[in-house]
């Protein structure tokens, strides 16, 4: 497989937007047993940006996810997930914290004893007071959004493993959240699927400039993204002239040995002069 | 196989002692706070309750039957024969028509919960549940716990009346003796404490089954082994912890209840 090539001709540097990050990891450190997966862990989120995080396998990209989800707590160190320190925030509490946030699973962790309508309307259901026609409603947007509209009564079983990862996504997609994490999208998937679920990441960038993490393999899952936007009149992405690649809300972080090594956009990717980090993109 | 040394086996087990208390307070607690899925309990009914409803009669006709021929033996030779009823009666619904219809029910719903909650652990659907905003514990646990004490309720009901029928079907045509007279022996011998005993065994049993398996699906690790290992151990604790505590139970209610 041929690398992708990193374009060297972006002018400019990502500019974060003037309101506070949707995501702060400061100093965090997690370990399990005697292994010891973070090591004093910080970056931020920018509103509105995607950043790919990268890194071989079990060094803990998955592990972030969930810290900012509130589903593991930190062993120390400081986590603000949409401006609400989270780190030791009660589990009551971080289910309405949660309502603003929506995570598409590595194996898309759809509830197999429920129909792909009721997966997907799983939130609205939960919140009692939607009317069964608005749920509807709701539901078949947003499946349409994912191009899978005729799936309503089908169930998770009856799909692809590409048409669950697009249900998964409309899933966190539904009450339209202002941060999405994403475990390995496009995980074990063919090209032209992958390229369909990047697709669908890039138009939720793009048209709903919602925050993003992504955690990913592919490296030129996340350089498709970097160098193409969505065009809402043609509906479909369409790549970026050279010399616009840095117009796009998306930055980079790679993970070694607990620690982040790299944390910048793509410009800075493509001059550095890390060995690592050189044989690792290359 | 790595070897662990007794303390820290020791301190494991008190750890998960602990953490089951926790987990059984925090069933009973979402009790009290909303929001309250009423119909995922009225589906754990159907499931725990009509589901187990033919294993249940069939435990209960056979038991109450074999109870029947046992005794009658013994029972003749003190020229006692027409005492098959009382015992038959006493015995299951004191003591066999709870046990016996708990141990079925564990051995097909502990098993059940354990599996079905530990499948969805280790394929995240559980962390995908908090995710969505939504308690695992108040959707999953409360509604099973509720379900399988109101139904096991009325299970043992049932197999206490099918054992008396069993009881009859061997006295009539076996031991060829009066269908009235059995049924007037078997009703007469009961009393107030009989039935108290015999009802209230299968609530806490059925809080038993339920928290058992949920617990230990809930806390499934390692795949589908981890799941298979998780089903056998809800099943094996459940039915020593009904043996064990029926014991302990019979004895109190013994002392409390000024048993004859």
């Amino acid at each position: 497989m041929s690398a992708p090539t990193l374009p060297l001709d972006c002018a400019g540097v990502i500019t974060p937007s003037d309101s506070s990050p949707a995501i702060v990891f400061e100093n965090v450190a997690m370990s399990f047993g005697t292994n010891e997966v973070l090591r004093g862990v910080s970056f931020h989120l920018p509103r509105g940006e995607t950043k790919a995080i990268f890194g071989v396998a079990g060094s803990g990209k998955s592990l972030i996810l969930k810290l900012s989800l509130g589903l593991i707590r930190p062993d120390s160190g400081r986590i603000i997930v949409l401006g609400e320190d989270i780190t030791h925030m009660r589990e009551e509490d971080l289910f309405a914290l949660r309502a603003k946030i929506g995570m598409v699973f590595q194996e898309s962790a759809l509830f197999d004893s429920l129909s792909v309508k009721e997966n997907v309307a799983f939130r609205l259901m939960e919140e009692h007071g939607v009317y069964d026609d608005e749920i509807d409603r709701q539901v078949r947007e947003v499946l349409r959004f994912v191009e899978l509209e005729h799936t309503l009564d089908l169930d998770p079983s009856e799909l692809s493993g590409g048409m669950r990862r697009r249900v998964a996504i409309a899933r966190a997609l539904i009450t339209h959240p202002e941060l999405l994490l994403y475990d390995s999208p496009t995980g074990g998937l063919d090209p032209v699927t992958s390229n369909t679920i990047i697709e669908l990441i890039v138009k939720q960038r793009d048209v709903n400039h919602t925050s993003a993490l992504l955690v990913t393999h592919r490296l030129q899952d996340a350089f498709t993204m970097a160098t193409h936007q969505f065009d809402t009149k043609l509906n479909r992405m369409v790549a970026l002239p050279k010399g616009q690649h840095c117009d796009v809300p998306m930055s980079f972080l790679i993970l070694r040995d607990g620690k982040i090594i790299f944390d910048g956009d793509m410009q800075q990717l493509a001059h550095t002069q890390d060995e690592y980090i050189r044989e690792y993109i290359s | 196989m790595e070897l662990i040394s007794p303390t820290e086996l020791a301190k494991e087990k008190v750890f998960t002692v602990q953490n089951y208390i926790v987990f059984c307070l925090q069933a009973l607690g979402n009790l009290f706070r909303k929001p309250l899925y009423v119909a995922d309990m009225v589906m754990q009914a159907d499931t725990v309750g009509v589901g187990s409803l033919p294993i249940v009669v069939l435990t209960g006709f056979f038991t109450g039957a074999v109870l029947a021929l046992q005794t009658s033996n013994t029972l003749e030779r003190f020229g006692s024969i027409t005492l098959v009823g009382q015992l038959v009666s006493t015995s299951m619904v004191r003591e066999l028509g709870p046990v016996l219809t708990s141990l079925m029910v564990a051995g097909r719903n502990s098993s059940g919960m354990a599996s079905e909650l530990g499948s969805m652990i280790v394929t995240e659907q559980i962390d995908a549940m908090r995710a969505l905003g939504t308690d695992p514990m108040k959707k999953l646990v409360t509604p099973r716990v509720v379900a399988t004490v109101f139904m096991l309720f009325f299970l043992t009901i049932i197999s206490d009346l099918v054992g008396l029928v069993g009881g009859l079907a061997i006295s009539k045509v076996l031991l060829g003796l009066d269908a009235r007279q059995y049924w007037s022996n078997a009703w007469q011998i009961l009393v107030f404490q009989d039935i108290f005993m015999g009802l209230i065994k299968p609530v806490i049993f059925g809080f038993i089954i339920a928290t058992v398996g949920c617990f230990y699906g809930m806390n499934a690790r390692g795949g589908t082994q981890g799941v298979g290992r998780a089903t056998t151990q809800a099943m094996v604790a459940a039915s020593v912890l009904i043996l064990a505590v029926d014991l302990i139970v019979t004895r109190l209610l013994m002392a409390t209840l000024s048993y004859r």
